[in-house]
């Protein structure tokens, strides 16, 4: 018993109960609480005894066999029983009275229905004058109460009679029997309390029948001492959950306020309890002593801490964001680990609601990113993103905060991985060096590339985390201009990782590299701005997920346009496709590939013929290029403020066809630019056909447009190649740049 | 936090009552007592769990309220429950309460308790506890029934516990040994 193992003594304990001796049952019983549950099936073998032994002319056994039924009786053990309890509960002595009672609270737990058994005689039991039949009836009253509404009705009746008992207790003399520490029977007077709190809730008759009554209580109870503590405690639980009237609610509120100023750890723990509960509906009252809630938060006691922790986050509103944030912070930072999450995740939810700023709030999500990283959930990296992406006058200082972060420590993976995302992103504003809202470092590409490399190397950074590292190291290459050879090499590199998510990406990336180099400016450019499906929700898997599915087939999404390329690189296709090594094609392009490769060319241009958009005439058109027999002539449309289209048309004078036919072009930095399909590369002999580009422009800056084009082919066997360089644009010129 | 489903079986947390009101309902699930050395000394439970689940939440709890420090709070969060503790000398009184129930109340019935074991025992230790260990349940269940207080005057328990003591037979009479 005294933690052993004892099931040999199960058997016993039947015999021994079955015994005459006082001293074997005692014992007998002892040993049936201790080893037998309602689980084993030898507790069904004391049931008979049990039965005789209720009925025993000797109060002890009685109340022996009351005991063992309480504790561990089952369900069919306190079905056979229940009458026998309710024949108890009406004629026997108090001291079997009052176990009967507790008896009948076991059975309504375990049996709801014999609930209505007790009623009748729980309602007499109340007018006993002995402390424990009234505790136990109470204890009964409570229990049918809260279990049946209609019983809770008709006990509605009993709340005069309840608070004479009370009354009686509060302002009666000195009764030393009962007497804690000044307050006369404590436990009965919380177990009323805690009856009229149920029959009082949601009546208003019956809380105002009470009102005087807490009033008494709560300014008469001495309150040095933890026991009349306790029942103050009881009251205020009791006087906020009642209809009472505002007096008494700004009195109970107040004895809080007190509570949380007492020495006591207990008291303020339980102090914070309870304000949490009120804090929805009595805001304003709760707030006024958010000062000491706030400096519990640095109390030594894990409990408290946490129950500081709950009530500061319910207590944060607009107009304190900024100190409570202040305090939750430095919190944060020091708060024992169980906590972290909830914490993290609570500022992450204030700060959605009552951020002040834009920039602010990126801040407090990179401050709680970097002491508790660890313990943020998933969706935060995608929410954060998404905020920055919003915040666009704030990339170059959110980029700059993220290197440095990043330079300081690598093992907190949100914030790495959202570091990296930004490099990817904004790292020609790293590398330019010039930021308004903070201090610029001096940062070179290799530096820039040194920190993507290390998260890629380290052992602490997760799978997804290098994921985002290798991404982002492959955007950079159209945003830096130096080193793209080094990123050529460390992307080839993990070409051949055991990662199958990296190898997938490096090889892809390679595969932009090699063949696609003319698309990579295009695939790499700028993401959008990301849209918020539901405005302040941190939950925003909406946002989350967008957001996880454009980041990694961002390259699969060009793959559709691959197979409209002129015919030989379609062969190439297949050469891609028969190689199998590159994962790249969606089901539609394989599909398409092949079909317009069996058919050479000319359903192909059937094909994309219909797919293509035939530029209108009227746009004037200037030829720009006209050597060996190729012409190249050229033709603009503004369709916005900084968008232009332009349509490069390429024809053929010689004899002979003209195959490979590709244009490539370069922009100014700033201007960015976008290459449709072209219609083929096939150029007929004698001008039979025409080859069309489009290329859309987009100059947000308004500098100066020029355009250098590259024009390859094969005639005859052999390979040409020409460059020419565009100034002036016709129909720009006349709408001004 | 998993694994607690054994925990509220039997002895029932909320209910959701017809109306769908969420009903509290108020329960001590056990008690136990243990030395500063993780022994355990009284183990009094309420609600029917296995042997081997009394086993597990006893190391765990054990374990944290050991950890505690001696000027912290007397009241835990421990999976869904409440633990209400206090040291006395060196044995810890443990109680898990559920949600709702009023803590400071419950300190004072430990506290009843070891008032009780005091005048029975006679400034009591934890000698006399591990040596009449049979004796100290009988006080328990003199003023705990079903996890409820059954009385609520020191005298009372004490008399009825003076009663039934004497009501044992002395030794001779069921060992057979003849009293010279």
């Amino acid at each position: 018993m005294l933690g052993y193992p004892a099931h040999f003594g199960q058997m016993e304990c039947v015999r021994m109960i079955a015994s005459p001796r006082y001293s074997e049952k005692r014992v007998g019983y002892l040993g049936a609480m201790m080893l037998l549950d309602e689980k084993q099936d030898a507790s069904l073998l004391i049931t008979n005894s049990i039965k005789n032994d209720l009925s025993h002319s000797n109060q002890y056994v009685q109340s022996l066999a009351l005991c063992t039924l309480a504790c561990m009786g089952s369900a069919e053990m306190c079905r056979d029983l229940a009458p026998e309890i309710d024949r108890l509960l009406r004629a026997s002595n108090s001291y079997i009275k009052k176990k009967a009672a507790l008896c009948a609270v076991h059975i309504v737990r375990k049996v709801q229905d014999l609930g209505e058994l007790f009623a009748p005689a729980a309602r007499s039991l109340l007018s006993e004058k002995n402390h424990g039949v009234l505790h136990g009836a109470v204890v009964l009253i409570t229990e049918l109460c809260e279990r049946n509404p209609e019983t809770l009705e008709r006990f509605r009746k009993t709340v005069p009679d309840l608070v004479q008992i009370m009354k009686g207790l509060v302002i009666s003399g000195y009764s030393p029997e009962h007497d804690v520490a000044g307050i006369s029977d404590p436990f009965l007077q919380v177990r009323i309390l805690r009856l009229l709190r149920i029959l009082g809730r949601n009546n208003e008759a019956a809380s105002d029948a009470m009102n005087d009554l807490l009033a008494q209580v709560a300014t008469n109870t001495d309150s040095t001492k933890t026991v009349g503590n306790a029942v103050l405690y009881e009251t205020v639980l009791t006087v906020l959950d009642i209809k009472s009237e505002s007096g008494l609610r700004v009195l109970a509120v107040n004895i809080l306020g007190r509570f949380l100023l007492n020495n006591d750890r207990n008291i303020r723990y339980i102090a914070m309890t309870s304000l949490q509960r009120i804090v929805g509906t009595d805001h304003n009252a709760v707030q006024r002593h958010r000062g000491t809630i706030v400096d519990c938060l640095k109390d030594q006691d894990a409990s408290v801490k946490r129950r500081a922790l709950e009530l500061s986050l319910a207590l944060v509103s607009a107009s304190n964001i900024r100190s409570m944030m202040k305090e939750l912070l430095l919190f944060l930072s020091s708060c024992p680990p169980e906590l972290r999450a909830q914490a993290a995740s609570g500022i992450f939810y204030a700060a959605e609601r009552y951020a002040p700023s834009q920039r602010w709030h990126i801040d407090t999500i990179l401050h709680v990113l970097t002491t508790a990283g660890g313990d943020v959930r998933d969706e935060t990296v995608p929410n954060l993103i998404q905020l920055i992406t919003n915040a666009s006058e704030l990339h170059c200082y959110t980029v700059h905060k993220l290197y440095r972060a990043l330079l300081n420590d690598i093992s907190q993976q949100s914030l790495v991985q959202v570091a990296c995302w930004c490099i990817g992103e904004y790292g020609d504003l790293l590398l330019r060096g010039e930021c308004h809202e903070t201090e610029p470092a001096q940062v070179t590409e290799d530096d820039v590339l040194d920190a993507l490399e290390t998260v890629l190397q380290s052992h602490m950074s997760s799978p997804a985390t290098r994921g985002f590292a290798l991404t982002s190291t492959m955007k950079l290459s159209t945003r830096i201009t130096d080193n793209v050879d080094r990123i050529r090499s460390i992307v080839s590199i993990y070409g051949s990782c055991i990662d199958v998510e990296l190898q997938q990406r490096a090889v892809e990336y390679n595969a932009l590299f090699k063949k696609y180099d003319h698309m990579r400016a295009a695939v790499l450019e700028r993401m959008p701005v990301i849209e918020k499906n539901s405005p302040g929700h941190t939950n925003g898997e909406s946002a989350g997920e967008p957001m996880k599915e454009i980041q990694p087939p961002k390259v699969k999404q060009r793959e559709p346009l691959l197979p409209q390329q002129p015919a030989n690189q379609v062969c190439d296709l297949l050469g891609l496709l028969g190689g199998s090594e590159e994962p790249l094609q969606p089901s539609p392009a394989p599909g398409l590939s092949l079909n317009t490769a069996s058919t050479a060319g000319g359903d192909l241009l059937d094909l994309l013929g219909g797919l293509e958009p035939t530029p209108p005439a009227p746009a004037p058109t200037v030829t720009v290029y006209e050597k060996d027999g190729v012409t190249l002539t050229l033709s603009c449309e503004k369709q916005s403020d900084s968008v232009l289209t332009v349509t490069l048309t390429a024809s053929n004078s010689t004899d002979s066809d003209m195959s490979s036919f590709t244009l490539q072009a370069a922009v100014p930095k700033s201007v960015q630019l976008h290459m449709k399909a072209p219609s083929g590369d096939f150029l007929p002999a004698r001008g039979a056909a025409k080859v069309t580009q489009l290329v859309v422009l987009n100059n947000p800056n308004k500098v100066n447009l020029k355009m250098r084009i590259r024009v390859s082919y094969t005639s005859q066997g052999s390979a040409f190649q020409d460059t020419v360089q565009i100034d002036s644009f016709p129909g720009l010129s006349a709408a001004g740049h | 936090m998993g694994g607690t489903s054994g925990l509220v079986k039997g002895g029932g947390r909320w209910l959701i009552s017809p109306e769908g009101n969420a009903v509290l309902i108020f329960k001590m699930q056990f008690m136990l007592l243990f030395s500063r050395q993780g022994k355990l000394r009284l183990q009094k439970w309420y609600v029917p769990l296995s042997d081997k689940e009394k086993k597990k939440i006893t190391r765990e709890l054990v374990q944290t309220v050991l950890a505690r420090k001696p000027k912290m709070c007397s009241f835990l969060e421990w999976r869904d429950l409440k633990i209400v503790y206090k040291r006395y000398a060196s044995l810890y009184f443990c109680c898990a309460i559920e949600d709702q129930d009023n803590e400071l109340i419950t300190l004072e019935i430990i506290h009843r308790y070891v008032e009780l074991l005091d005048k029975y025992f006679g400034s009591v230790c934890e000698l006399d506890i591990i040596f009449n260990f049979e004796k100290a349940y009988f006080i328990l269940d003199e003023f705990l029934l079903g996890g409820e207080a059954q009385e609520t005057s020191k005298k009372n328990v004490l008399k009825a516990i003076e009663q039934a003591d004497l009501l044992q037979e002395p030794r001779h009479e069921y060992f057979n040994v003849p009293v010279y």
